[in-house]
């Protein structure tokens, strides 16, 4: 009698997987985020929870989205990639820099799933990377502020000293530069990505110090909220910050990954989804400028609008010869622009940057 | 070089309210013989709590009196179990700690990147125009001078007042207070609560007036700096004022090292407050008599009336 009666339930519980199984193939495509931060309403999360919301939008039933927000680089980052991985998901968006080893050692335990990581370098069967050009909106937001600096001062707070922060504060400073010669940009590094308490201090130092147009390589808007207290211009980063500075906020270098996101679960869905290799700018759409502030002339908007379209166009590259550094070390002689090769290795302030770069 | 030192001087003041606050507050508290460990957590209590409350009122007094509150209920929880409940008091002030931390991370959720409008300086007429002090010392936030006052209170109640001297005694040897009839159950309570509510106040001082700001763990360590500055200022208020500025101070410096151009690593300046105050602190406090002429005797200890 007990005999039987486990064989009836092992029996059922076969059938029960059957269609289980057989309705796995018709559920949706499962997609899954993982936020080093909090989504918020702005900043770097928040511009990838944008894209997730379009792809919904996009292809409405045909997928369902998950995201892990507030996941700390390291140990707790290989946990939960894991967990998604384990839990059905068959693309997995690894949204930051930290997450590139966690995403490498766990796509090699889940080779049906496939991985793509922002911002990182290391790359695998399962495993794309996908970044964007931050530094043609960083050359554009440049132009704006050479041309409302009065000063001539421009104060950046930064985060960490890697090659893609200081493409941002090289960029910011040649377009400064190609407006304003004289123009000079003074970094405070914060060594933090999000931490609105010593942003605020770093901006405040920076405006008492002559600066009056503020840039941040920071997730937070306390920089943009410092100017506003203190009647200086400031330019956002991520996102449109203008609601936290309406008089201060000059524009935005803000980032779009709709198209992106788009492409790829377009691909999955079809079957076809291959590990991609991305770095796209202004011209694919990933780099976008927020609308200017009422106090911007239209001289100046008509600049930016041209140099946008320039660099679209690839008529124009931020880092055109002659780029020299702050030595007068000449790192790309004049009629050539900076390879991506070199671009992705940049360890150096070029000229018109104040101070010198911390050593290692 | 006046007009450099003047921000530098009024930042380094305003960097250096919430240690004020928080670590007078944890003064009186270890000074009846209670060791609070909890201080982060009770500073982040305060801090969202503060934060939650002038979002919803619109006013930072209201949300400055709700820190003072969540900081006093956070320590009521800890006075319960070392108190009455005689626990230990270093296991229940970090556990105490690490559920501020979570618990204030939690509510805060929903508060995550609402911005508030940054509150205007008071400027005090008259001695506001003095050059380079007026600036300083006399165009603050309001909290600053009330951290100032709480100062003065807290020099003249331990040590110019009979309960001051009570407070003392209990905190040297609670068998002989209790002997003579003093209950010294309800004065550590009231000490540990007193404690709690002036680190919330100090949490509610960074979310809606420093930062201002709410982000999880956004007290970034000073409630255990507040603790470091205790003990190592001897339990001497004027000494921790020093060691709270000095903290501000370097805090600040550093930043315009910085943008001034220095070429030192900035994750060494970040270290840099940590490491001076300590090293400040040690250095005017190594007179071994002083020390154990100040540290309260029984601190940290359980007492039970009935032995």
């Amino acid at each position: 009698m007990f005999k039987k009666g486990w064989g009836a339930t092992l029996l059922g519980a076969a059938a029960a997987l059957a269609l289980v199984g057989s309705a796995i193939a018709q559920q949706p495509l499962k997609i899954a985020f993982v936020y080093v931060s909090p989504v918020g309403d702005a900043g770097w999360t928040y511009q990838h929870d944008l894209g997730r919301k379009a792809i919904e939008k996009q292809f409405g039933n045909k997928i369902a989205t998950k995201y892990v927000e507030n996941v700390p680089e390291g140990a707790d980052a290989e946990r939960v990639i894991r967990e998604l991985a384990a839990s059905g998901h068959t693309l997995v968006f690894t949204t930051s820099f930290g997450y590139m080893n966690p995403t490498i050692k766990v796509a090699k335990a889940f080779p049906k799933v496939h991985f793509e990581h922002s911002t990182g370098y290391k790359r695998d069967k399962n495993v794309g990377t996908y970044n964007a050009r931050f530094y043609e909106g960083r050359y554009l937001a440049g132009i704006v502020a050479g041309k409302m600096s009065k000063s001539g001062v421009a104060g950046y707070v930064a985060a960490f000293p890697i090659p893609e922060v200081l493409q941002g504060i090289n960029a910011f400073t040649r377009g400064m530069q190609s407006v304003s010669p004289k123009g000079q940009v003074r970094v405070i590094w914060v060594n933090s990505w999000y931490d609105p308490g010593r942003e605020r201090e770093a901006a405040m130092t920076l405006i008492s110090q002559g600066a009056d147009v503020l840039m941040q390589h920071t997730d937070s808007t306390a920089p943009v909220q410092a100017a506003e207290e203190k009647g200086v211009y400031a330019i956002g980063y991520h996102s449109d910050m203008s609601k936290y500075g309406p008089k201060a906020h000059l524009t935005a270098s803000t980032h779009d990954w709709s198209g992106f996101y788009a492409k790829m679960v377009g691909d999955a869905l079809a079957g076809k989804a291959q590990p991609s290799n991305v770095w796209g700018g202004i011209k694919e759409g990933m780099v976008k400028m927020a609308p200017m502030n009422a106090a911007v002339p239209k001289d100046v908007r008509d600049m930016v609008a041209k140099a946008e379209a320039d660099i679209a166009a690839g008529k124009l590259h931020p880092f055109a010869g002659p780029v020299k550094d702050q030595s007068g070390k000449e790192r790309v002689p004049a009629g050539k622009s900076m390879p991506d090769d070199q671009l992705a290795v940049m360890d150096y302030y070029v000229e018109g940057v104040q101070g010198q770069l911390p050593k290692k | 070089m006046m007009d450099a030192l003047v921000p530098i001087l009024v930042a380094t003041l305003a960097a250096g309210t919430p240690l004020v606050f928080a670590a007078l507050g944890e003064l009186v508290v270890e000074k009846s013989g209670v060791l609070n460990l909890g201080v982060e957590g009770m500073m982040l209590c305060g801090a969202i709590a503060g934060f939650a409350a002038t979002v919803a009122s619109g006013s930072i007094w209201i949300g400055v009196l709700a820190g003072m509150a969540a900081g006093a209920a956070t320590a009521l929880v800890f006075a319960v179990l070392t108190l009455t409940l005689q626990a230990n008091q270093v296991a229940a002030g970090l556990a105490l700690s690490i559920f501020g931390v979570g618990l204030s991370a939690f509510v805060g959720k929903p508060f995550e990147s609402v911005a508030l409008p940054s509150p205007q300086a008071f400027g005090i007429p008259g001695l506001a125009d003095i050059p380079l002090l007026g600036p300083v010392l006399f165009a603050q936030q309001p909290l600053v001078y009330l951290s100032w006052v709480l100062f003065g209170l807290v020099s003249w109640f331990l040590y110019r007042t009979r309960p001051g001297l009570v407070l003392r005694a209990v905190g040297e040897s609670p068998t002989s207070a209790n002997a003579i009839g003093y209950p010294v159950i309800g004065i550590r309570y009231l000490a540990t609560l007193f404690g709690g509510a002036m680190a919330g106040v100090g949490g509610a001082y960074l979310s809606v007036i420093y930062t201002p700001m709410w982000v999880e763990s956004m007290t970034a360590g000073r409630g255990w700096i507040a603790l470091a500055l205790v003990v190592f200022a001897t339990w001497r208020p004027g000494r921790v004022l020093v060691g709270a500025y000095l903290f501000g101070g370097v805090t600040i410096a550093q930043f315009f090292a910085q943008g001034a151009g220095a070429a030192i690593a900035s994750q060494l300046l970040s270290s840099l407050p940590y490491l001076a105050t300590i090293v400040v602190l040690v250095l005017i406090s190594r007179n071994p008599t002083v020390i154990r002429l100040n540290a309260p005797v029984s601190l940290g200890k359980s007492y039970h009336p009935d032995g």
